[in-house]
């Protein structure tokens, strides 16, 4: 075979009933090359893959390994013929070390059934080398970083001699300094001849590191590009439209800081500090955006306001009223608006109806309860008026919510803490899994609650979010507050504080740095 | 600290693709990233086990086996019905007779098994709904009384399972709630002496609160210490169980006289009333059943309290985040199921059996969850269920007495129904059904990108 192997689909169509997950897609993978899949959430780029991967039998079209047509009857063959998958959720067992990670399915075993795992430790130390992955053997997986944990992915593919490597969104898990290390991976299996499938949304990531890009669309096919197409050809290409780039808002009325947090410390259930002394206030009328690497206490910090945390101390006052200590219903009837970072465990019963879903947390309330009975018209008639107001895309009213998409989903959750009237609305990745269009839409409505004089709290991990929701932006590490700056504070500046430096270190540091480029560039010119 | 499934349960990242930021591409190109922040540390592992991955994964089970699909219910009872069939065959005299020369003649072997088979079948038809050999109507129609005599007090057990299963609870208990139940009820009975009316009531009432303060009990300690609902469940069945065992050996329970752990009779104006006269046991015990199925229908559907049940049963966790109490929610639908238990247990001493023993209860309370699981734990569904398996029970007397084929198969064809069920792969593998989720389920992973689709 030589360097590498060449791979092609053709033609593949993929159905699901009535719906076409792909459409007549061709793709020719050549080897020593990093082909990036580009394209929104849902439009056809995972099917496309676990057909690729044996793991779907596509409806029609062919795979072709090396010119030679094959049939790929799980992922046991796509593994013999030479291709590798890496998922987006990672296929470890936790307490297993790397070594019995990567023998796990093909186990070598020594006389009397004994596991002889010495073969497998060569070849994980050997490939380790080869591309510094730096990988240890017998260490155990749910001691590993996320990063690392992926590069044992990547090494049980290389075992079994994969040739072509899909990944399946890899950087989703990853932090940036973790990113730029698999992108560095990426470029060392392609100087390998090994042929790579990327597959991401990520514009810059794809950018850096692909030969090739393309396009799908609701699964189609929507063109080829080259890396050194302009962002905003592969947005647009990737959307089906020009983008809206900006969120026309105007400039934030602050009145009368209606919430304050003052001191709030809340633990975990091991004990640690997981939101550390925080204090700040939100005035009426203004949105305070909260930054911050996933997990360093945004979670804790809005649920404690929601008191859904259980060891809070400190004090969280709404327009005088002491919080702390008051149950979930109580602080909700008080007017606290909650959309959740994970709409579908924590803001949606999946089996409940959308119109059950958008009075979750006033059912029992009128007009929609009287005493016990519950009134299905009226819950039924204000399904309709906010499934036209949020565009809710659904069959009907009384669709599962679980069987919309992730955007509608997030429609119905917004629908519901926004149709009464609130004193402190509080939004948790607002966006998260959500396409273009609704982002736009949702962004906008919470500028509206804003406009009618509501304190808003954003969290997200989404920096672009933060910049363009925030009046002010208050960084988050480990659980402290490392300073609340303007809106227009720079996104480097900003990275500095979420990686634990406070706001003048963060600033003094970010002008050096800007100094330095200018330097380089002007160098390089 | 699982780091990955931190990483996971973040699952579908948004597109930012095109998303809005600024007009100009670098802008664009900063939105493009995920906003990660820059120089971002190691991410300290989310909190983001608090999902509790075990209890997700026991919610879907509970849920996958309780809400089913209707068809599934019913050719499991079909399936059922055929293993039966096949098993009565296997054990009948004459099939092993012209068996023994089955290569000769292999038609008088399956005319024998289905002779067999049929001729049980249709005693268990005549003892349970219709028996057309009946002198009068009344013989006639007496096996359908029977079936339903028999029914009430699975029906209202039923319910209690039912109810706790849209709950997300495994309430095994209802057999202690009946005992407790009927132990109550059964003491206001022959222990007070009232007025027509008023003394049923007041029986009716004590059923109700003996097998509320069982399942209370179970919701309780669910609630205030965590402990697994089965398992103390099953504890309680056995302390109700030694609990009526040695309150009919004190004076207060034991009928005078009798050194048999039995309780006196009940008083006539502590018991329900015959629905149709004399001639037949069928009692007013039948229409509390059906009353009990109306009201837990509107409960499930049409109350708050309905309404936080289902949240708590189909997601804790965004019923917490909506303000419903969990811990409350488990304490009501145990204090309701039991209650509910409770007037299975009345129905047991103040209508068929009008005294209490220690087998009052028989096996109902374990029935109870074959009946709700084979309803779909909706509440006609369970009505049906209970109907079907008083038919069992009644007609299979007959047809042990009739054609001598033992009672046991009924035991049988009630357990292979609880299998079919608990495994509808296997029903829809012999049946060549679609799997249920195909159509629905995959192409979520393609659905269309939102509202903008």
């Amino acid at each position: 075979m030589g360097w590498g192997l060449k791979l092609e689909l053709k033609g593949i169509t993929k159905r699901f009933g009535s719906l076409v997950a792909n459409d007549h897609i061709d793709l020719v993978v050549q080897p020593g090359q990093v082909h990036s899949l580009l394209g929104e959430n849902g439009a056809g780029k995972s099917t496309l893959m676990n057909v690729l991967y044996g793991l779907y039998e596509p409806t029609e079209g062919q795979i072709l390994v090396d010119d030679k047509p094959v049939t790929f009857d799980g992922p046991g063959d796509a593994m013999a013929a030479g291709i590798g998958m890496v998922h987006q959720h990672f296929m470890l067992v936790p307490v297993f070390t790397v070594a019995e990670n990567v023998a796990l399915g093909n186990e070598a075993t020594k006389a009397a059934g004994m596991l002889n795992l010495d073969d497998t430790r060569a070849r994980i130390r050997e490939i380790s080398d080869q591309y510094g992955f730096q990988v240890d053997p017998d260490a155990v997986i749910e001691d590993l970083p996320v990063g690392v944990q992926q590069r044992v992915e990547i090494i049980k593919a290389l075992v079994r001699d994969a040739e072509v490597l899909i990944l399946d969104e890899p950087t989703a898990v990853l932090t940036p300094k973790e990113t730029d290390e698999l992108l560095g991976i990426m470029g060392q299996l392609k100087a390998d001849g090994k042929a790579i499938v990327f597959i991401s949304h990520k514009l810059r990531e794809v950018k850096a590191v692909s030969d090739i890009i393309t396009v799908i669309r609701r699964g189609k096919v929507v063109g080829d590009a080259p890396p050194s197409a302009s962002t905003t050809e592969l947005a647009e290409m990737m959307v089906g439209r020009a983008v809206s780039l900006t969120l026309n808002k105007a400039a934030a009325q602050p009145g009368e800081e209606t919430f304050t947090v003052s001191d709030l410390t809340v633990l975990s259930a091991t004990g640690q500090r997981v939101v550390d002394g925080l204090s700040f206030g939100i005035a009426r009328g203004e949105i305070m955006a909260v930054a911050g690497v996933q997990g360093n206490g945004q979670t804790e910090l809005t649920e404690a306001i929601l008191g859904l945390q259980d060891h809070v101390s400190g004090s969280i006052r709404l327009e005088g009223h002491e919080l702390v200590g008051k149950k979930v219903k109580d602080i909700i009837e008080a007017g606290v608006g909650f959309v959740p970072e994970d709409r579908s465990v924590e803001g949606l019963v999946g089996t409940f109806s959308v119109a059950e879903n958008l009075i979750l947390n006033r059912y029992d309330q009128p007009p929609f309860a009287r005493g016990l009975a519950m009134k299905p018209a009226v819950i039924n008639k204000n399904a309709e008026q906010y499934i036209a107001e949020f565009d809710v895309r659904t069959q009907s009213a009384e669709a599962a919510a679980g069987t919309l998409s992730g955007g509608n989903q997030q429609k119905v959750v917004m629908a519901r803490e926004l149709s009464r009237p609130l004193k402190l609305f509080i939004a948790s990745q607002p966006t998260r899994g959500v396409d273009v269009g609704s982002i736009e839409f949702l962004h906008k409505r919470i500028v509206a609650e804003r406009d009618v004089g509501t304190p808003v709290l954003i969290v997200s991990t989404e920096l672009d979010e933060v910049l363009e929701l925030a009046d002010r932006i208050a960084v988050l590490y480990q659980g402290r507050l490392m300073g609340i700056v303007p809106a227009g504070t720079s996104r480097g500046e900003l990275g500095l504080m979420m990686a634990g430096m406070n706001a003048e270190e963060a600033q003094a540091q970010q002008a050096q740095v800007e100094a330095e480029q200018t330097d380089v560039e002007g160098g390089e010119a | 600290m699982s780091a990955d499934e931190t990483g996971q349960q973040t699952g579908n990242r948004p597109e930012h693709g095109g998303k809005p930021a600024a007009s100009d591409e670098q802008r664009l190109l900063a939105a493009a990233e995920l906003g990660d922040g820059t120089q971002a540390p190691p991410a300290v592992p989310a909190s983001a086990e608090r999902l509790q991955p075990e209890l997700r994964e026991q919610q879907t089970v509970i849920q996958r086996i309780v809400t089913g699909n209707a068809l599934v219910s019913v050719l499991a009872v079909v399936l059922a019905l055929v293993a039966g069939g096949i098993l009565i065959a296997l054990t009948n005299e004459e099939v092993a007779r012209t068996s023994s020369y089955f290569f000769a003649r292999p038609q008088d072997m399956l005319i024998a098994a289905w002779t067999a088979s049929s001729e049980a079948y249709i005693a268990l038809f005549q003892g349970a709904v219709f028996n057309a050999d009946g002198s009068t109507f009344t013989r006639m129609i007496y096996p359908l009384t029977q079936t339903l005599t028999v029914a009430a007090p699975l029906i209202c057990a039923g319910l209690g399972v039912a109810l706790a299963f849209r709950a997300g609870l495994f309430n095994i208990g209802a057999q202690g709630q009946i005992i407790i139940g009927a132990t109550l009820a059964a003491w206001v009975g022959f222990s007070w002496h009232l007025p027509v009316g008023l003394h049923l009531l007041l029986v009716i009432l004590a059923g109700i609160v003996g097998g509320a303060l069982w399942g209370g009990l179970v919701g309780l300690l669910k609630a205030k210490t965590g402990a697994h609902e089965v398992i103390v469940s099953i504890m309680l069945n056995y302390v109700a169980i030694n609990l009526v065992l040695y309150l009919l050996t004190i004076p207060a329970f034991q009928r005078p006289g009798s050194t048999n752990p039995i309780s006196p009779q009940l008083d006539e104006t502590a018991m329900y009333p015959p629905l149709f006269g004399d001639a037949f046991r069928l009692h007013w015990g039948f229409i509390v059943a059906i009353l009990a199925t109306a009201f837990a229908w509107w409960l499930l559907n049409r109350s708050t309290i309905g309404f936080e049940l289902r949240a708590v049963g189909s997601n804790p966790h965004a019923a917490r985040t909506a303000g419903i109490s969990v811990t409350k929610g488990y304490v009501v639908v145990m204090v309701i199921a039991g209650a509910l238990a409770g007037l299975a247990g009345t129905a047991q001493v103040a209508g068929t059996e009008q005294v209490l023993t220690a087998g009052v209860a028989a096996s109902f309370g374990f029935d109870a969850i074959t009946v709700a699981l084979l309803g779909r734990s909706t509440p006609w569904g369970t009505f049906a269920a209970g109907v079907l398996f008083g038919a069992f029970r009644a007609g299979g007397v007959t047809m042990q007495t009739n054609t001598g084929t033992a009672i046991d198969i009924v035991l049988v064809v009630q357990s292979l129904i609880v299998l079919f069920i608990a495994a509808p792969p296997l029903v829809r593998a012999i049946f060549r059904l679609p799997e249920p989720g195909r159509l629905t389920a995959k192409p979520r992973k393609t659905a269309s990108t939102g509202g903008a689709a």
